[in-house]
């Protein structure tokens, strides 16, 4: 018989995972779908009576989104517009069952290539904040997502939390999601922008990702560069800047579809950038 | 199943406080069904994938799938069993139960508590936040759109149960299983369990599409697991071959040295289910030698394995019809036109998972399992098993969706085998993946076909070569085959028609019976060639098909006159003012457009022949009168959720005479009713609809004359005891006083009715009767194309359906709805993969987001057979959809999509290679 915990603090947790090897378990949604058919013997931590990780925080220059915040919660906390393609993603993510308690955290620690959360956290600079017992680290999100459904959690570490920086002037970020049907639909590509503007509007920084076109999602620097400085120009974006993407063959779609996908959803991105779709903050 | 020490859980359950003890990883689902036999909610994939077990936990929708036991420690649980206030039911329930948005029943649940969270936290939504909130869960019966209403209906606080004046032919009735189905009370295929103890069975299924394969000895694996009773092989079984056709029984209930197809049963494992569940694939002692498989592209090359000795070429079988001289006919044409289509396997993709038991009584076998076809089940059973067909008793359960996939066997044989053997009850429920790999498909197709109209826009000649590939074994592959050319020129006049099909087989999955036999892929290929031809003609796509319709009196392919009811005249007429409006629209968005969407409109016309294809199916109905006063319909005719239990009844009601309400029904039980054939071919309103009226008449004519009543009197049944009332006279017959002439089924007074329809066998080159009606139908798409992501978006559908007569408009408008679902599935996202799409997030059926707007237009032109004038509608519904989104595509872009389905990248691909040849 497996142990099941369901620790009320954070110290009992850490001190389980110092002790010993569990699979972490919170939302669930991505858990019971692996299991279908088999189920392996193992330890769970079941981490949703951690309270202290419930709550989402909006500071005057950061968001923290803990480790028990789920998709639903994101879409009520009241986030800025620097945060919008957050709130986007959450309402591309399953239906609203799954919606209501899978959490951005799981969604970042499964690692799915096709995670929706991850290319928004990359372009939001959000940094991981995890924990063992005694010691705490951060990693900006790129360094902890290291490839197909693996991250830099040691296996004694627990994931607290997100940081994600609230830029001084105006700032918004956008997210692009494209899938086969309506709902419940696993991502064939899709792209996130976070961008902070001059007062003139032109753009002061940028950072653009797109998922399910790697092994990870990945930033697109030299997109980047070739936007820093201008108006948000769909015309900017070209073929090149996906170059660092490897998208492959396979059920949703072909390598070649993705490409070009991708590059047309990051056009409509970057014109999204320029739309006065309420006021960037 | 790793289970975790029991915990202590205690949480709020529909209200009620309840404590116990369990392993805090089971899921909610199973803890809620398995544990506090709380049925309502539904399992359908165990993977957050189709949100039918959509409970409310702390008031927000979840599904219990996904929930581990130890998380609702002191949360609020509500599910369907909740809904209820007082005993009555919900107005969002009887929401559901008035618009029809319930089918089968399995999805209604999850829908329910979904559509439930909504109208807490926004008791006036709008459509788009009904679609939302209900997103997460899949229906494949309903086409979703009847649930929207239903929803909205009951946010507007609009509680008026309509003050039916009649529940017989032409109402809109509830559905007489309505009740069971929004309660969650219905009893599906793992809804009901035999008593305690019983064994599980699981089945050890082939990981290659052709191998050959040895097993070893099981004395490890028996030593290893104590609980494991037994395992079962091929050597078990009396009989170890089956089929749909009684000279082509091929497939192996377990495989016997080779396996031809991943997902084949090879092994039965039989104790209880903890141990099974424990056992690991690599301990099965089966040595695999894997086999190059043979594909649908290269099966008819002489290179290829020969996959059974009946069959050279690895040709299952061939259709022909062949009519006029189409050389002839292409010669004297002033245009012509050809295509080539494919297809891909397409899953049915029901709710419910196949699930059952079986339980030995005796010398007799009883199995109780969701089917289509109770007697067929019977009588295949009996030849395995060795027995004589009266020694099964098949018990259907509620099916939770079938659309053809329920017509084949699934996991009766080994159930019932297990059952006989080992004297013990036995239960399976079949996971999703298990369900997806091992069960039947719709035939992928790959067709060429060629037409040509003279220069007055007159079909001259057709020409048609269809190849199916019916995979491993040949399950319903000869009715494709044979319906296929029958229907393969569409709904026209064409003096010169050659039209041939052949079914191959492969190591895929066996392609059997899913809703249209083949007539929808080769839909895809035909309508294609009439708009090719309207345009090279400069015709109007519509007035082209109007002028070349099939009408009253015109003779098929086959040589058949038809009768009046072949009104697809109707139907396009109907549909004129939608068609030049959105055409109008369309041209009108696509002038103004700037950006990358196109917007175009298609049409689409189908026949569909009713019944089997020129054979016997007849169906038999059974009403009469018990001592206690009560009317009773003996109906063997399954109802998968179109309806047929309501549909028969309304028929047997007005046949004779009484409102709908005061006849009881007894379904589904080879002990107890007659045969009505397969619910399959859209036959039961037709066939079995003439078996109710001719009972219910005979019934009538039996009170009549106990009466000795003029034939025109009124009956009643008040009381316990007829009245029959004519003229002012009324006579009371007492039934309770005729006890002693009560027959075998308890009846004082009984009418018996029997319908075959009058068809004959097709000749060799395919004339004759094939069917005794045909349904017509034509449908418009409207659909934005983003050219620059290649996905399409159907915005509108205009559906004009000649059914004869409605008998439920409600029903009708239901299986429209739900089949329109469907073939937009089918051109746009479903394409399974074996090994690949064995589930229900990689394989895509449209979720309510992505069913557009339906006008329905019913066209009632009394078929001169059928029962009041009414046919089938269940197929006719599908077919006439993928072709008009294809059109419409077309018209959107100039690209004409020709694999089903189109998916972004392949329209993207269209697009693409369009652009470079006009720049070239």
């Amino acid at each position: 018989m497996g142990l099941y915990l369901r620790p009320e603090t954070l110290p009992d947790a850490l001190s389980a995972l110092a002790a010993g090897r569990y699979t972490i378990l919170s939302g669930a949604t991505d858990h019971f779908p692996a299991r279908v058919l088999a189920t392996p013997a193992e330890d769970i931590l079941d981490i949703s009576g951690l309270a202290e990780l419930a709550a989402i925080r909006i500071d005057a220059d950061r968001i923290w989104i803990p480790a028990r915040a789920t998709w639903r919660a994101v879409i009520d906390a009241g986030l800025p517009a620097s945060a919008a393609a957050l709130v986007a993603a959450a309402r591309g993510i399953g239906g609203q069952q799954v919606q209501n308690a899978a959490t951005v955290i799981g969604n970042l620690c499964n690692a799915s290539p096709a995670a929706d959360g991850i290319p928004v956290l990359l372009a939001l600079d959000a940094e991981v904040e995890l924990a063992r017992l005694g010691e705490r680290r951060r990693l900006p999100v790129a360094e902890f997502v290291l490839g197909n459904r693996r991250t830099a959690r040691a296996p004694d570490e627990l994931v607290l939390g997100l940081h994600i920086p609230r830029p001084a002037g105006p700032a918004r970020s956008v997210f692009e999601k494209l899938g086969a049907r309506a709902y419940l639909v696993i991502s064939i590509v899709m792209v996130a922008l976070a961008a902070e503007f001059l007062p003139d509007g032109r753009i002061a920084a940028l950072r653009a990702a797109v998922g399910a076109c790697a092994s990870r999602a990945l930033r697109l620097s030299a997109l980047e560069a070739a936007l820093l400085g201008r108006f948000p120009d769909p015309a900017l974006v070209a073929a090149e800047h996906l170059a660092p993407l490897s998208p492959i063959d396979d059920a949703r779609a072909s390598a070649a579809y993705r490409r070009a996908a991708a590059l047309t959803l990051l056009r409509r991105a970057v014109a999204r950038l320029g739309e006065p779709e309420g006021s960037p903050t | 199943m790793k289970d975790f020490p029991a915990a202590r859980l205690r949480f709020t359950l529909n209200g009620h406080a309840v404590a116990t003890l369990v392993d805090p990883m089971l899921r909610l689902a199973d803890l809620l069904r398995d544990h506090l036999h709380l049925t309502g909610t539904k399992i359908g994939c165990n993977a957050g994938d189709c949100g039918a077990c959509t409970v409310l936990l702390d008031g927000r929708q979840v599904c219990a799938c996904l929930i581990p036991a130890g998380q609702i420690e002191g949360r609020a649980v509500v599910t369907v069993e909740g809904l209820a206030e007082n005993g009555r039911i919900s107005a969002l329930q009887a929401a559901f139960l008035r618009h029809g948005a319930a089918q089968c029943g399995i999805c209604t649940p999850g829908m329910l508590m979904a559509a439930a969270d909504l109208l807490a936290h926004r008791p006036h939504p709008d459509e788009a936040a009904v679609k939302d909130a209900l997103g997460g869960v899949l229906c494949r019966c309903t086409g979703y759109r009847k649930i929207v209403e239903a929803v909205l209906d009951a946010a507007a606080g609009d509680t008026v149960t309509a003050s039916m004046s009649s529940d017989t032919v032409g109402a809109r009735a509830e559905k007489i299983d309505g009740v069971a189905k929004i309660t969650g009370s219905e009893a599906f295929g793992a809804d009901r369990r035999p008593p305690a103890p019983f064994l599980s069975l699981r089945v050890i299924r082939s990981p290659h599409p052709h191998a050959r394969f040895a097993l070893g000895t099981t004395a490890a694996l028996m030593a290893a697991h104590p609980g494991l009773a037994r395992v079962l092989t091929a050597a078990d079984i009396p009989r170890n071959l089956y089929g749909i056709y009684p000279t082509g029984k091929d497939q192996p209930v377990l495989a016997e040295g080779v396996a031809r197809y991943r997902g084949e049963a090879v092994l039965a494992l039989l104790g209880d289910a903890e141990t099974l569940a424990d056992i690991a694939e690599r301990d099965i002692p089966i040595r695999w030698e894997p086999l190059p498989p043979v594909t649908f592209a290269d099966a008819a090359t002489p290179e290829a394995a020969q996959l059974h000795p009946h069959a050279p070429g690895n040709v299952l079988c061939r259709g022909r019809v062949v009519a006029g001289d189409v050389a002839q006919g292409f010669a004297g044409s002033a245009v012509r036109a050809e295509i080539a289509v494919t297809t891909s396997f397409v899953e049915h993709a029901y709710i419910e998972p196949e699930a059952g038991y079986a339980r030995r009584v005796g010398d007799r076998i009883e199995i109780f399992a969701c089917t289509q076809t109770p007697y067929m089940d019977r009588d295949e059973l009996a030849g395995i098993l060795g027995l004589r067909p009266d020694q099964v008793r098949v018990i259907p359960s509620a099916v939770g969706g079938g659309f053809g996939g329920k017509l084949d066997l699934s996991l009766q044989p080994l159930l019932s085998l297990a059952a006989w053997l080992t004297g013990q009850s036995v239960r399976q429920v079949y996971s999703r993946p298990e369900s997806m790999a091992a069960t039947t498909k719709r035939h992928p197709a790959r067709i060429r076909a060629e037409a040509a109209a003279d220069a007055q826009g007159r079909l001259t000649a057709f020409r048609f070569d269809g190849d199916f590939n019916t995979g491993a074994y040949a399950s319903w592959g000869p009715t494709v085959a044979g319906r296929v050319p029958v229907h393969a020129m569409g709904p026209y006049r064409v003096p010169h028609v050659a039209a041939h099909s052949a079914a191959f087989y492969t190591n895929d999955p066996p392609a059997g019976a899913f809703r249209g036999f083949g007539v929808p892929q080769a839909a895809l290929a035909g309508e294609a060639l009439m708009d090719q031809l309207a345009d090279a003609l400069g015709a109007d796509r519509l007035e082209f098909r109007l002028k070349n319709a099939l009408r009253p009196g015109d003779r098929t392919a086959c040589g058949q006159v038809l009768g009046a009811g072949a009104a697809l005249v109707s139907c396009l007429a109907a549909l004129r003012p939608a068609w030049q409006t959105l055409r109008a629209t369309a041209a009108r968005r696509n002038e103004a457009a700037s950006g990358p969407l196109r917007f175009g409109v298609g049409i689409a016309c189908m026949w569909y022949g009713i019944g089997n294809t020129g054979m016997s199916n007849p169906s038999e109905m059974v009403i009469g009168v018990t001592p206690a006063g009560r009317v009773v319909l003996f109906s063997g005719a399954v109802d998968i959720g179109q309806g047929a239990n309501t549909i028969l009844r309304q028929i047997a009601a007005e046949a004779l005479g009484v409102p709908a309400a005061a006849i009881d029904l007894v379904t589904g039980d080879t002990d107890l009713t007659r045969d009505a054939g397969k619910t399959s071919a859209s036959r039961q309103t037709f066939v079995s609809g003439n078996a109710a009226r001719l009972a219910a008449e005979a019934l009538r004519a039996a009170i009549l004359r106990a009466a000795n009543a003029a034939p025109e009197a009124r009956l009643a049944f008040r009381d316990g005891a007829i009245l029959v009332s004519h003229d002012g006279i009324e006579t009371r017959l007492a039934p309770a006083a005729m006890v002693a002439d009560a027959d075998a089924d308890g009846l004082v007074l009984r009418g018996e009715g029997r319908f075959d329809p009058p068809t004959t066998a097709l000749d060799e080159n395919g004339q004759g009767i094939p069917y005794a009606s045909y349904a017509f139908a034509a449908q418009i798409a409207a659909v934005a194309v983003d050219t620059a992501l290649g996905t399409t978006r159907v915005e509108r559908i205009v559906a004009a359906h000649e059914v004869g007569r409605a008998i439920n408009p409600t029903l009708v408008e239901g299986q429209i709805h739900g089949g329109i679902a469907q073939g937009l599935g089918l051109a746009l996202m479903e394409d399974y993969v074996p090994g690949r799409t064995e589930n229900l997030h990689d394989y895509l059926i449209p979720t309510i987001g992505d069913v557009p707007p339906i006008e329905v237009i019913l066209i009632e032109e009394a078929d001169p057979l059928g029962p009041f004038g009414a046919k089938g509608v269940g197929e006719p519904a599908l077919i006439a959809t993928a072709p008009a989104i294809f059109n419409a595509i077309a018209d959107a872009t100039g690209v004409r999509p020709t694999t089903a389905p189109c998916t972004p990248d392949r329209l993207l691909a269209l697009l693409h290679a369009s652009t470079s040849e006009t720049a070239r």
